[in-house]
C-alpha cells in the first residue's frame, strides 16, 4: 500500500467542498472557477488509476485500515477492472456537469456546486469500497445530494419527483441492509470472524435457500436503481423534473451503480440464485428494451424520450451480464460507459436547447439543422453513437452484448435484436422532428450557436465517443481478467451448490444465532 | 505497394476530415479539388496494386494485411485487416473509378449550393466506408462498412433537409437498412458461434467441415435478409426508390453505381456459404428475378425520370441476384461492374437534363430536348442502349452471360430464364420510353423554362464522356469465349474453396448459347420497337393502353400499393400500440398508478392512525391501563 490515491479521490470533492464554504455566496464566478477546476483537479488525479492499473484480476490500490473493530467494520477501499471504468467515468463527468451548469442554476448556486462535489463522493464512495458496511454508508449518502439536486434546482413537479426518487430507492435499500446484516451474522456464525469485508464473506457457501431471500434483497435495489423494468417509473419523472446537471449524473453513474451491485454483490455471493433468477432476468431484460424503445418512441417530451431510452439500454447491459460470458459482461460493462457518454450528452443537449428556449417538447422545434450547424454536428454524432453504428462507441457495447447473449440464449439475442432497429427508428424520428425540415417558428429562428464553453462541454465526450469506437480494446484489455476471474468464480460456485449437506450446516448455524 | 493498402481508405478519409472539418472557409473550387483528389489518390494506389497482383501467378492472388486488433474478448477477435484478392480488386476500381468521376461531376452540379463542403465532405465518407467494405477481410468491419454507407445514403438522401419529405425518405432509408442490418447481425452471431471466427479465410476454408445444410440454410437466409435491404430487393426494396430526394450524383453514385451492390458483393464473398444451401440459393434466384419484374413493371409507367431510373436499378440488382442465384457469382460480379458504368452514365445525364431544366424530374414537362442537349442526349442514348441490352454496349453481354448462366446453370432452369427473357423486353421498353419522351417528339417544356435550356459545362460533360466510353467498352473483358478475362481473372476467388463441379456449366455448347443470344437481342429490339411505337409512331397509343388496361395501369402506378400495406400493417399499429396502450394506459396507469396507489394507502393509512394521537391524555392512559391488562392476562394465560 502506497499512495493512498483512492481515498484521496474520493473525498477530494468533500475538501473543495470546504473550500466553497468559505467563498461568500455572490462571487458566483469565483464559486463556479473554484468548483469546476477542483474536479478537474480530481479527473487528472484520477488518470494515473488507468494508466497504472495493471492487466489482471484482483484488488489493485488497496487501503485498509480498522474502523469500528467491535463490529468488524473497516475502512477497505480498493478497485478492479470492474469498477475502474465507473470510477473514471464519475471523475470524467463531473467537471463537465459543472461546466454545463455554468449559466442553467441561477439560484443558490454554492447550494448546488457542494451538491454535486458531494454526489461525487458519494458515488465514488460506491464504487471502491469493499467493505459492506462503508457501501451502504456511501449508497445512502448518495441519495441525500441527488434528491436535493432534483427537489430544489429542478423543474414545475420537482417536489413530487424527488420524494418519488427517494421512497422508491429507500425501499430498495432498506431490504439490502437487512441482507447485508443477516450476510454479517451468517460469515460470522460459520467462521468466527464477525466481518463486513466482501471479499471474506465472497470466499463462503451460502445454501442455495438463504441465496434465493438475499438475492432479492440486495436485487431489487439493484433493479430499482438501473431500472430494470417494471421498477423504472422513478426514471421518467426524475429525469425531467431534475436539472440537467442532475440528468446527467443520474443517467451516466448513477444508473450504473445498480448494474456494479449485481456484478460486484450478487454475482459472487449468490451464484444459485443468479442462476435461478436469470431467464426472469432475462424476460425483464428484454421487455425493458423493446417496451423501453417503444414508449420512448412515443414521447412528445425530448427529456422523457432520452429516459426511456436508458431503460432501453439499460436493458441491453442486464442482459449482457446475466449472459454471464466473456463477450457479454465486458459489452455490458463498456456499454456502461458509453451510455454514461452518449445519454450524458444526450441530456447536455437537451439542456442546451432548453436554456435556448425553455421548452423540450419536440413540436415546438423543427430546422434547427440551418440556425444551428455546429450544435447539429455535435447532435447527429452523439445520436448515431446512441442508435450504434459501428465506429462509434455504442455499437462495440451493442455488438458484444448481443454477442453474448446469443451464445447463450438465441430466442433472447433475436427479440433484443429487434431493439437495434427500434432505437434507429425513435432516434432518427427526434432527431428530425428538431433538426430538419422547416424552420418555421418564429422563437427559433435567432437562436444561437454553440457557445466555446458548450462546445468545451461536447468535445471531450465526443472524443471518447469516437476512440472507443475505434480502439475499444483499450477498455476491453483492462477489463477483462477481472471479468474472467469473476465468471470463473460464478461458475464454479454453482457447480459446488449442488451439494444439498452444506444447506444443513448453514440452518443449524442460524439457530445457534437465534438461541443466543 | 500491396502493404500500403490502408492508403486507400485514408485519403477519403482525411478528404472527410478537412472539408467537414474547415470545409465551410474554403471556396468551392478547393472543396471540389481536396474531395476529387482524395479519390483520385485511391484510385492511382488501386490501379497500382491491381497490376502488383496481375503480376502474381493467379494461385497467390489473396493477400491479406492486417492493421491492427479492433475488438477483443475471450476467444472473440477481430481485426481491422483488409483483404486483397481479385473480387476486392474489381470492386476497389469500380468504386474509385466510377466515384473520382462522380465526384468530378458534382463540382458543377453542386455549383452554388449552400452547402456544397458539407456534400463534399459526406461523400468522401461515403467512398471511405464503401471501401472498408470491400477490403474488410472480415464480416465485422464489412459490416462496419456497411452501415457507414448506410449512414451516407441517409445523410445525402436528406441532403436538403429542409424539407421534410426528402428527411423522411433518408430516415425511411436508415430504417428499412436497419431491418436488414438485423439480419446480417444475427448470421455473424451464427457464424462465429460454429465457426469461432468471423475471418473471412478462416470461415469459408472451414466450411466444408463445419456447415451443415441447416446451418448453411440459416446463416446464408440472414445474411440474404443484410443484402435484401442494402440491395433493395424484395421485402426491402421500398426505400430506394424514395432515395432520390438525393443530389443526382449521389443518386448515381451510391443508389446505382455502388452502394446498392454491396448486397450481391457480400453474397459473391459468401458464396462458398451460399453454394452449401441450395433452398438459399434457390431463393436467393426467385427474389432477384421476382424483384427485377416487380420494379420493371413500375418503371413501365413512372413519369419521373429518376423514379424510372431508380426503379430500373432495383430490378437490375434483382438480375444480379439471379446470377448469384444460379451459381454464376463471376457475372453477377461482371454486371456489377458494367451496370456501375452505364447507369452511373444514365444518372448523371439525367442530371444534366435536370440541370439544364431547372431541375425538372417529370418527363411529361420534357419531349424533343434532343436538339437543346446534343451532348447529353448522345451520352443518354449509349447509357440506354446498354441498359436495354443491345450488342456491342456493355450491358449486353453482362446480362446475356446471366441469361444464359440462368439457362445453363445446374441451379438453373428455364423458367427462370424465361422470366429473365421477359423482363428484358420491359427494360428495353422502359428505357427507350426515357429516350423518347425525353429527347423525342415535340417539347411540353413550359415556355419560362425553354429559354434558359442549355448543355452542361464540361466539369459535367468530360466526366460523361469517360463513363460513356466505358458503357462501351466495359463489356469487352467479359465476352464468353472471346476475351472471358474477367471470369477468369475473377475465377480463383470463386474456386479457392469450392472444388469440384458444382459450378461447372456446359461450356461445350456454344452452339445453344448462340441461340440464347439470338433470343435475347431479339428481345432488346422487339422492346425498343414497341416503345417507338408508343411514344414516336403514335404518341396517343400509350394513353389508350393505359385507358384500356386502367387496373394493370394504376397497379403499377400506385407501386403495387407495397408502401401503403407496410404502413398499415406496421408502421401504424406500432405506434398506436405503443402510445395508447404501452405509454398511456400500461406505464402511467397500471405501473406507475400501482406505486402511487402504495403510496396513498400509506398515507391514508398514516391519516386514520394520526387520529388515535387526541392530544387528551385520559385517553393515554385509559390505553395505557388496557395494554397492560392484555399483557398480564397473556403471560398469565399462557403458565
Amino acid at each position: 500500500m502506497d499512495f493512498p490515491i483512492l481515498t484521496l479521490l474520493t473525498f477530494s470533492p468533500v475538501l473543495a467542498t470546504a473550500i466553497l464554504l468559505f467563498i461568500k455566496n455572490d462571487q458566483e464566478v469565483v464559486l463556479k472557477n473554484v468548483a469546476f477546476l477542483s474536479s478537474l483537479a480530481i479527473f487528472l488525479l484520477s488518470l494515473p488509476l488507468y494508466f497504472s492499473f495493471e492487466n489482471k484480476a484482483g484488488m489493485q490500490f488497496v487501503e485498509s485500515y480498522s474502523w469500528i473493530p467491535a463490529f468488524g467494520v473497516n475502512y477497505h477501499v480498493a478497485i478492479d477492472g470492474i469498477s475502474l471504468f465507473m470510477v473514471l467515468l464519475t471523475t470524467f463527468l463531473t467537471p463537465i456537469v459543472i461546466l454545463a451548469s455554468w449559466n442553467a442554476v441561477s439560484k443558490n448556486l454554492k447550494g448546488y456546486l457542494v451538491s454535486m462535489l458531494l454526489l461525487e463522493t458519494g458515488i465514488l464512495g460506491v464504487f471502491v469500497s469493499m467493505d459492506l458496511f462503508l457501501f451502504y454508508v456511501f449508497w445512502e449518502v448518495m441519495l441525500i445530494p441527488m434528491y436535493f439536486l432534483i427537489g430544489i434546482w429542478g423543474g414545475e413537479n420537482r417536489i413530487y419527483a424527488a420524494i418519488k426518487f427517494f421512497l422508491y430507492t429507500i425501499t430498495g435499500s432498506l431490504l439490502m441492509l437487512v441482507a447485508i446484516l443477516v450476510l454479517y451474522f451468517y460469515h460470522g456464525g460459520l467462521t468466527g470472524e464477525y466481518t463486513f469485508n466482501i471479499l471474506k464473506i465472497q470466499q463462503i457457501h451460502i445454501p442455495l435457500g438463504y441465496q434465493t431471500w438475499l438475492f432479492l434483497g440486495f436485487g431489487l435495489s439493484f433493479a430499482i436503481k438501473v431500472p430494470l423494468f417494471p421498477f423504472h417509473t422513478w426514471l421518467p419523472d426524475a429525469h425531467v423534473e431534475a436539472p440537467t446537471g442532475g440528468s446527467v449524473i443520474l443517467a451516466g453513474v448513477l444508473l450504473k451503480m445498480g448494474i456494479y451491485g449485481f456484478l460486484r454483490f450478487c454475482f459472487p455471493l449468490f451464484p444459485s440464485a443468479i442462476e435461478q433468477f436469470t431467464p426472469l432476468i432475462f424476460i425483464l431484460a428484454v421487455i425493458g428494451i423493446i417496451y423501453g424503445a417503444l414508449v420512448a418512441m412515443v414521447q412528445p417530451d425530448l427529456k422523457k424520450l432520452v429516459a426511456y431510452s436508458s431503460v432501453s439500454h439499460l436493458g441491453f447491459v442486464m442482459l449482457g451480464i446475466f449472459a454471464l460470458n466473456n463477450q457479454g459482461v465486458q459489452g455490458g460493462l463498456i456499454q456502461m460507459v458509453n451510455h454514461g457518454l452518449s445519454t450524458g450528452a444526450l441530456f447536455l443537449i437537451v439542456g442546451m436547447l432548453y436554456e435556448r428556449r425553455h421548452t423540450r417538447l419536440i413540436a415546438d422545434f423543427g430546422g434547427l439543422a440551418k440556425q444551428l450547424p455546429v450544435f447539429t454536428t455535435f447532435f447527429m454524432i452523439i445520436t448515431l453513437s446512441s442508435i450504434g453504428l459501428p465506429g462509434l462507441n455504442g455499437f462495440v457495447g451493442e455488438y458484444l452484448i448481443l454477442l453474448g447473449i446469443f451464445l447463450n440464449n438465441k430466442v433472447y439475442a433475436v427479440i433484443a435484436a429487434t431493439g437495434v432497429i427500434l432505437a434507429a427508428v425513435y432516434m432518427l424520428q427526434m432527431f428530425q422532428r428538431t433538426m430538419f425540415g422547416k424552420l418555421d417558428k418564429k422563437e427559433n429562428q435567432n437562436l444561437r450557436d454553440l457557445s466555446k464553453r458548450e462546445i468545451a462541454v461536447l468535445l471531450p465526450i465526443l472524443a471518447f465517443i469516437i476512440f472507443i469506437g475505434v480502439y475499444p480494446n483499450a477498455f476491453l484489455k483492462k477489463m477483462e481478467p477481472t471479468v474472467e476471474a469473476l465468471i470463473q468464480t460464478v461458475k464454479d460456485k454453482q457447480i459446488v451448490s449442488l451439494n444439498p449437506e452444506k444447506d444443513l450446516a448453514f440452518k443449524n448455524i442460524l439457530n445457534d444465532e437465534e438461541n443466543k | 505497394m500491396i502493404d500500403y493498402v490502408w492508403l486507400i481508405p485514408l485519403f477519403p478519409l482525411i478528404g472527410f476530415l478537412i472539408n467537414g472539418l474547415f470545409g465551410s472557409r474554403f471556396k468551392e473550387n478547393h472543396i471540389g479539388t481536396i474531395a476529387s483528389a482524395a479519390i483520385g489518390l485511391s484510385f492511382i494506389v488501386s490501379v497500382t496494386i491491381f497490376f502488383q497482383v496481375l503480376q502474381l501467378p493467379a494461385s497467390e492472388r489473396s493477400i491479406s494485411r492486417i492493421i491492427y486488433t479492433w475488438i477483443q474478448t475471450g476467444d472473440f477477435q477481430v481485426n481491422i485487416g483488409f483483404l486483397i484478392d481479385p473480387l476486392s480488386l474489381v470492386m476497389l476500381l469500380v468504386v474509385t473509378g466510377v466515384g473520382f468521376l462522380i465526384h468530378v461531376y458534382s463540382i458543377g452540379y453542386m455549383h452554388g449550393d449552400r452547402s456544397f463542403a458539407r456534400y463534399f465532405a459526406y461523400l468522401n465518407l461515403f467512398t471511405f466506408s464503401m471501401l472498408l467494405l470491400v477490403l474488410a477481410d472480415n464480416f465485422l468491419l464489412l459490416f462496419v462498412g456497411w452501415e457507414g454507407v448506410g449512414l451516407c445514403s441517409y445523410l445525402l438522401i436528406g441532403f436538403w433537409f429542409e424539407n421534410n419529405d426528402y428527411a423522411d425518405a433518408g430516415r425511411k432509408a436508415f430504417v428499412v437498412n436497419r431491418i436488414g442490418d438485423f439480419g446480417f447481425l444475427l448470421g455473424m452471431f451464427l457464424i462465429f458461434q460454429h465457426f469461432g471466427s468471423l475471418n473471412f479465410n478462416a470461415v469459408f476454408s472451414q466450411a466444408p467441415e463445419v456447415l451443415t445444410t441447416g446451418l448453411a440454410t440459416a446463416i446464408c437466409l440472414l445474411l440474404f435478409l443484410g443484402a435484401t435491404g442494402k440491395s433493395a430487393q424484395i421485402p426491402l426494396y421500398v426505400w430506394l426508390p424514395d432515395a432520390m430526394a438525393g443530389p443526382t450524383p449521389v443518386s448515381a453514385l451510391i443508389h446505382a453505381a455502388t452502394m446498392v451492390t454491396a448486397g450481391v458483393y457480400m453474397v459473391a464473398r459468401c458464396h462458398v456459404l451460399f453454394l452449401s444451401s441450395p433452398f438459399v440459393l434457390n431463393l436467393v434466384a426467385i427474389i432477384g428475378i421476382c424483384t427485377a419484374f416487380l420494379a420493371a413493371t413500375i418503371a413501365l409507367v413512372s413519369n419521373d425520370i429518376k423514379k424510372v431510373l431508380a426503379y430500373s436499378t432495383i430490378s437490375q440488382l434483382g438480375y444480379m441476384f439471379l446470377a448469384c442465384g444460379v451459381g454464376a457469382f463471376g457475372a453477377a460480379i461482371f454486371h456489377v461492374s458494367t451496370h456501375a458504368y452505364f447507369k452511373a452514365l444514365l444518372f448523371l445525364s439525367a442530371g444534366s437534363v435536370m440541370h439544364a431544366l431547372g431541375n425538372e424530374t417529370d418527363m411529361t414537362k420534357m419531349g424533343g430536348l434532343r436538339k437543346k442537349l446534343p451532348i447529353t442526349y448522345r451520352f443518354f442514348l449509349i447509357g440506354a442502349l446498354a441498359l436495354a441490352g443491345v450488342p456491342l454496349f456493355s450491358g449486353f453481354f453482362s446480362k446475356d452471360e446471366i441469361l444464359w448462366k440462368a439457362a445453363s446453370s445446374p441451379f438453373g432452369g428455364f423458367w427462370l430464364w424465361f422470366a429473365g427473357a421477359a423482363v428484358a423486353g420491359l427494360t428495353a421498353f422502359y428505357t427507350f420510353r426515357l429516350i423518347f419522351m425525353i429527347f423525342h417528339g415535340r417539347s411540353r417544356v413550359s415556355k419560362e423554362v425553354a429559354t434558359h435550356i442549355h448543355e452542361s459545362p464540361k466539369i459535367m460533360t468530360v466526366p460523361l464522356g469517360i463513363l460513356a466510353v466505358l458503357a462501351i467498352v466495359g463489356g469487352y473483358i467479359g465476352i464468353p469465349h472471346i476475351f472471358n478475362k474477367f471470369e477468369h481473372f475473377l475465377e480463383p476467388v470463386f474456386t479457392r474453396y469450392v472444388h469440384g463441379e458444382i459450378l461447372e456449366s456446359t461450356h461445350d455448347l456454344p452452339s445453344l448459347e448462340l441461340g440464347f443470344m439470338g433470343i435475347s437481342i431479339l428481345i432488346a429490339f422487339l422492346g425498343i420497337g414497341i416503345a417507338y411505337i408508343f411514344y414516336v409512331a403514335r404518341p396517343n397509343l400509350a394513353d389508350e393502353v393505359a385507358g384500356k388496361a386502367r387496373g394493370v395501369y394504376l397497379f403499377f402506378c400506385s407501386k403495387w400499393y407495397v408502401d401503403e400495406v407496410y404502413d398499415t400493417i406496421i408502421v401504424r399499429p406500432i405506434k398506436l400500440i405503443s402510445d395508447l396502450v404501452l405509454w398511456r394506459w400500461l406505464d402511467i396507469k397500471v405501473i406507475d398508478g400501482f406505486v402511487n396507489q402504495i403510496a396513498h394507502v400509506i398515507g391514508k393509512g398514516s391519516d386514520i392512525l394520526r387520529r388515535v394521537e387526541t392530544g387528551v391524555i385520559q385517553n393515554y392512559a385509559l390505553s395505557i391501563v388496557f395494554g397492560a391488562v392484555v399483557l398480564i392476562g397473556y403471560f398469565l394465560l399462557r403458565q
